[in-house]
């Protein structure tokens, strides 16, 4: 599939002039190679809803039911059955709170580096990108626990933030790169101090990254498995983590399994289109401009 | 940004009165050129206060580079570096959680060494990546080369090729493990359906990991599409005209120009998704739990055991060790190698 895809596209970049025929041809076949991409890419979230609205007889059908009348019933009972509102509520307790601090740590750090090239200090941030999270986890785990915090919010909002803090910094060097100096100096010609410029001119200026920023941070912290696995308990146990634990109890409950799994992802998927353009930035740390 | 910098509200008016006869504004009753004079008490007062604030506030502009840093720096010492110094400490000690420790020396270490299961993490770590990273190379270019056209729905496409890499981890291995069940997965319809025997996929020792690989390809293939998607909107449309009239084919056209021009933006994805493939934990644990038995176990899974079903807190800490400094060693040859290039 790959040589082919290769070879056509060049083709149509460096010989426009073609056969009319041959040029519809190879549209019609890069559309279907497009078409299956996108079939691929989608299956999985396809699959994940017709489970959650199949029943479990239909599920454990030994041929896939590809109709069949939906039924809430799996989402009754995930949501009635199992505290899932009050997991949903420490997820976002947990990813809004770690957002937050993300954001008053991060933003003057960010600013920081900005406007003094401190390029050590994005690297040391980046290094928390770059080693295993769960290196950190053991020295936690045995500190938590000698302080009595696992099972806190304390304890969990700040582990997840070293997931979001770092993309917060890195996202918004770049914006703030982009903000004129000029625009910085005239506040201070204005008797504006540093802090006084960078809270009313340079952040109201840098708003739709923050917003950004935000967003990624909190679609992270929402996603975080390993250290909520290891630091959350009954009291603070996030959706990841309650979703885990209900397949390893032994139940296979397919439709139950979709219907949670559609419940976790469909908030990251919203917030996901409202920050599209700066999701691979902030996956790739800055490395690449959305 | 520039559109950004329009389309933002109105500037807030700079702070005038943080610093007393610096500037007076037009509209005040002051006559210009005039300074204002604290000639009463309150405003003597008040001209003190603002010199503290004054001075504070000078303070801070001229530490600048070190205080807006220092929160973030903080909080990077004790919850990163803290616990890297932490297990360094705890690696020479025997402890079990709930126990005591007690100093052992470089005996974790030796074992880690001779104990089958550290080299069977690290062969299954280096195996999933080796084998899931070029994949999505070459898919990731794929999807760009497709993408880096005009065509109705581009918009529509690019979103929901982000989707693999945004969704919830726990929730797309739950419905990949689904899919791979023997009996009931889908997977194993779609091959029959091709007339292919059906396969144990995660339940077999030897297709666990490729199965793992299959999820993360899946995952993370759209992501290097999408980053050399960008590099290649970059690639001037002159140097392909150039390249038709001094006779190149299309072919030669690509690997002559598109790679090289696209070179950096492939290097940087092979990187990250390197690093990040190293250290893939939530696809495998949810899925196979390292099973069966340890065919798919990776070092991070086998440390993640050893701390928190094993409670080995100063043997985990050897392990992890050992993982920081393969992810950490990998990033730093493939940085030398991008460098030389």
């Amino acid at each position: 599939m790959t040589q082919q895809t290769l070879s056509q596209s060049v083709t149509s970049a460096s010989k426009p002039n073609r056969a009319k025929r041959n040029k519809r041809v190879r549209t019609i076949g890069i559309y279907l190679l497009i078409i299956l991409t996108l079939v691929v890419m989608l299956f999985p979230f396809y699959w994940m809803i017709l489970t959650s609205l199949r029943s479990q007889v239909d599920n454990v059908s030994p041929k896939p039911v590809w109709f069949f009348r939906p039924t809430w019933e799996n989402y009754q009972n995930v949501i009635n059955g199992n505290n899932f509102l009050e997991y949903t509520w420490n997820s976002f307790i947990i990813a809004s709170l770690s957002t937050v601090i993300g954001l008053v740590l991060g933003l003057p750090a960010a600013y920081s580096i900005a406007r003094f090239k401190q390029n050590g200090l994005a690297l040391g941030i980046l290094f928390a990108r770059l080693t295993p999270y769960i290196t950190y986890l053991v020295p936690w785990y045995l500190a938590f626990r000698a302080l009595g915090l696992i099972d806190t919010y304390v304890a969990l909002t700040l582990t997840h933030l070293i997931v979001g803090m770092p993309l917060i910094v890195w996202i918004m060097i770049s914006f703030f790169e982009g903000v004129p100096l000029d625009l910085e100096e005239a506040a201070f010609v204005d008797g504006a101090t540093r802090f006084g410029a960078f809270f009313r001119v340079i952040l109201p200026l840098s708003m739709p990254g923050v917003v950004a920023a935000s967003i990624l941070a909190f679609i992270f912290s929402w996603n975080q498995f390993l250290f909520s696995l290891v630091l959350s308990g009954p009291r603070t146990r996030p959706v990841p983590v309650a979703v885990f634990n209900f397949i390893s109890y032994g139940q296979i409950d397919f439709g139950g399994l979709g219907a949670a799994a559609v419940l976790i992802t469909l908030p990251v998927i919203v917030l996901t289109l409202i920050i599209q353009r700066w999701i691979v930035t902030g996956l790739t740390m800055g490395a690449v401009k959305g | 940004m520039t559109l950004a910098i329009l389309l933002a509200p109105n500037i807030p008016a700079p702070n005038t009165n943080a610093i007393p006869n610096t500037r007076v504004q037009p509209n005040t009753r002051v006559q210009p050129n005039t300074r204002v004079q604290p000639n009463t008490r309150v405003q003597h007062q008040r001209l003190i206060e603002r010199n503290t604030v004054n001075r504070a506030a000078m303070f801070i502009d001229r530490h600048a580079h070190w205080i807006f840093p220092l929160p973030a720096v903080l909080a990077i010492l004790v919850l990163i570096i803290l616990p890297i110094g932490a297990n360094v400490v705890l690696s020479l000690y025997s402890w079990f959680i709930g126990g005591s420790p007690f100093f052992v020396g470089i005996n974790n270490f030796r074992e880690a060494l001779s104990d089958w299961r550290f080299w069977n993490g690290v062969r299954n770590t280096f195996y999933f990546t080796g084998v899931a990273v070029p994949l999505q190379l070459v898919l990731g270019l794929s999807i760009a080369v497709l993408f880096n056209r005009q065509f109705l729905g581009k918009g529509i496409a690019r979103t929901i090729i982000l989707l693999p890499m945004v969704a919830t981890p726990v929730a797309i291995a739950l419905i990949w493990a689904l899919m791979f069940n023997p009996s009931l997965g889908i997977l194993n319809y779609f091959l029959e359906s091709l007339g292919l025997p059906r396969s144990l996929w995660v339940a077999q020792s030897n297709l666990a990991i490729p199965s793992l690989v299959l999820v993360d390809v899946w995952q993370w293939s759209p992501m290097i599409g999408l980053i050399l998607l960008a590099a290649l909107q970059g690639v001037p449309a002159e140097h392909y005209d150039a390249a038709k009239i001094d006779g190149a084919n299309s072919w030669q056209a690509f690997w002559r120009i598109t790679i090289p021009a696209i070179r950096p933006a492939i290097v940087v994805a092979l990187i990250l998704r390197t690093i990040d493939a190293l250290k893939t934990f939530d696809i495998i644990y949810v899925i196979t739990e390292g099973g069966p038995g340890t065919a798919s176990e990776t070092l991070n899974v086998y440390a993640f055991k050893t701390g928190f079903s094993f409670f080995r807190a100063g043997y985990a800490a050897t392990l992890l060790i050992f993982l920081m400094f393969v992810v950490l060693g990998v990033a730093i040859l493939l940085n030398i190698l991008r460098q030389r290039a």
